[in-house]
């Protein structure tokens, strides 16, 4: 104390002591404000959401519309309540925006950055209430045990195999349309479409469906497509395609040596 | 018979023989000799090759060809065996077209029938022989035997009957007209038999579901029958955007309606729900069903239209049947009654 009390006249004491005010006021202020860095997150969200208004205005807004309402007679549907997750989906798969607004969308080479994508999903997720983009630990299967892969095989057979075929190899849906091949899908791509149910697709939302069910249905796809088949999957269609080949090579071989055996040779 | 009569075409004979190369040719007679013999010593060397690769090649080792994976000794062992044995045959074949004569041959026809003499001969024995039975004085042995050789079949015919039970009305409604389905049984999702929300199904959402008296059932036959005619699908639609009919009206909870997921065709299971068009379509035969309309048949073979399981939620919120299915589930069979299958324009 008498320390202080000595150096209170010490030419240095006025401006240690503003900082050492400053510094308090700093810490009180830091400390009854815990909401700074939130308000600073909010504003990134309000920019991020403003940023994907204006690209959907440009990108989008033809055929869904400038509120995204949809438009009917273009068969775009309302992306009020479809959430972040279907743009993130449809977006970064480019099947959005697509080609050709009366078939199908397929995925193709998606035109978007990443940031892009964001900030339209950010934007379509704040209209309404739809899925949100998964965390990680929602899709990634890499914790999956082998009886976890069971059962998504058990799951994947009840409610994906009626259309995506028992390991996944896609198949043929009316007028045209085809349910896509999933060998290659990634596996938020999964989770995010059996959430957002595309295009023909139903949802399999988490109230039957939950996230530890989708982990392993990834899973089994993951797995049983890494499994090497035995000679030539032919498109692991089944005895359709396995016949065909079948009457086109073999028997197609055999009436070539039967027409060999019955010509006439050349005559001399 | 015919001998005297002139044939309509003047017999033409036989075409002047054309000699091949090898008849003319020694040297390509030679040449086709070696090339079979050739085809011929080829043989061992294959059969010598699958030796080889029967005891030589490991069983692990795998090749991949066209971007396919083969198992190395399977593969190598078919191709081996396979060319010797087409060598053989490609021999063969060779031989008689090049070396074998090709000369025609006429080798005349001659009449099917015997000789009247054995003809005779062998009526006159089965005459002895119907005579030495006795069956000419003694007529009722004939009778006999065959009214005996004939109700020796009604055994056999009768104990057909031990195939399954008479299909009367009292024995169907207690097996094929009825599931385990009744008022207040909820409705769980296949394979996790988590118990279905009201409130978590979603529009667009498709659920193939089950009682949830089903995993208790421990007896696997019993199991599988019971799922076989129990197993739904549940749908939620947009209520403005699909048809109710009146006597309906309560079968449904906000557009969530669940119908039998057995095809009413040959039975098959369908779970191939559009959910834009809310058509459902059978992976057999194509028959497709309308979800927004009752289920009726919009094409395809089948005949009648899926049965819907009346639902409602209880006091939980959880989605239960309202009772058991109001017509059997499931393809038609002979004593069927198909007057309360919904039809289209009921209301």
């Amino acid at each position: 104390m008498r320390f202080l009390a000595s150096g209170r006249r010490h030419k240095a004491a006025r401006p240690l002591l503003l900082l050492l005010a400053l510094f308090l006021v700093g810490a009180v202020y830091a400390a009854v404000s815990p909401a700074t860095s939130s308000t600073a997150e909010g504003v990134a969200d309000a920019q991020l959401i403003a940023a994907g208004k204006n690209l959907f205005a440009v990108n989008c807004a033809s055929c869904h519309g400038l509120n995204a309402e949809g438009l009917a007679q273009q068969g775009a549907p309302n992306l009020t309540n479809v959430g972040a997750a279907a743009v993130d989906f449809q977006v970064a798969s480019g099947r959005m925006p697509m080609a050709n607004p009366l078939g199908q969308a397929v995925s193709k080479q998606n035109t978007f950055t990443e940031d892009e994508i964001a900030a339209l999903a950010a934007y379509v997720g704040s209209l309404g209430n739809g899925p949100g983009i998964p965390t990680e630990d929602q899709y990634d299967p890499s914790g999956i045990q082998a009886a976890g892969v069971a059962r998504g095989g058990e799951l994947f057979r009840t409610n994906c195999s009626a259309c995506h075929n028992f390991k996944g190899a896609g198949g043929a849906l009316p007028n045209g349309a085809v349910a896509p091949n999933l060998t290659d899908a990634d596996p938020i791509e999964v989770w995010e479409a059996m959430r957002t149910g595309p295009g023909q697709m139903p949802v399999f939302a988490a109230g039957a469906v939950p996230d530890q069910d989708v982990k392993q249905v990834i899973a089994y796809i993951q797995q049983v497509n890494a499994a090497p088949s035995a000679g030539l999957s032919l498109g692991g269609l089944g005895p359709v395609a396995e016949g065909f080949w079948a009457w086109v090579a073999g028997i197609g071989t055999l009436v070539l040596f039967a027409i060999w055996i019955a010509t006439r040779g050349a005559r001399a | 018979m015919n001998e005297e009569k002139t044939p309509p075409v003047a017999d033409p004979g036989l075409e002047e023989h054309e000699h091949r190369y090898t008849d003319v040719d020694p040297a390509a007679a030679d040449r086709a000799y070696r090339q079979i013999v050739g085809m011929l010593a080829s043989v061992p060397v294959f059969v010598l090759a699958f030796l080889f690769v029967y005891f030589g090649v490991p069983k692990e080792a795998e090749l991949v060809l066209f971007g396919a994976n083969f198992k190395m000794q399977t593969t190598l062992l078919g191709l081996t065996g396979g060319l010797a044995t087409l060598m053989i045959g490609v021999a063969a074949i060779a031989w008689a077209r090049s070396l074998m004569s090709d000369e025609e041959i006429v080798g005349e026809r001659h009449g099917a029938p015997s000789s009247p003499e054995a003809r005779e001969r062998v009526l006159a024995d089965l005459e002895t022989g119907i005579e030495a039975s006795g069956i000419r004085r003694r007529k009722l042995l004939g009778t006999g035997m065959a009214g005996a050789l004939g109700l020796i079949a009604v055994p056999a015919l009768v104990s057909l009957a031990d195939l399954g039970p008479w299909p009367t009305a009292e024995l169907r409604s207690k097996t094929i007209e009825k599931t385990i389905w009744a008022e207040g049984v909820r409705l769980v999702n296949d394979v996790t038999y988590i118990p279905l929300k009201a409130a978590d199904i979603v529009v667009g959402q498709l659920v193939n579901a089950v009682p949830e008296g089903l995993p208790k059932i421990e007896d696997g036959a019993e199991f599988q029958q019971a799922k076989a005619k129990a197993a739904i699908i549940v749908v939620r639609m947009d209520p403005n955007s699909i048809k109710i009919p009146d006597s309906r009206k309560d079968w449904q909870v906000d557009g969530i309606l669940s119908y039998s997921k057995i095809c009413t065709h040959v039975g098959c299971p369908i779970s191939l729900w559009e959910q834009q068009t809310h058509h459902l379509l059978c992976p057999c035969h194509q028959s497709t069903f309308d979800l927004a309309n009752s289920g009726v048949v919009v094409f395809g073979p089948a005949a009648r239209s899926l049965p819907q399981l009346p639902i409602t939620t209880d006091s939980e919120g959880y989605l239960v049947a309202r009772s058991d299915f109001t017509v059997p589930v499931g393809p038609s069979y002979f004593e069927r009654d198909s007057s309360k299958d919904f039809k289209e324009g009921d209301r």
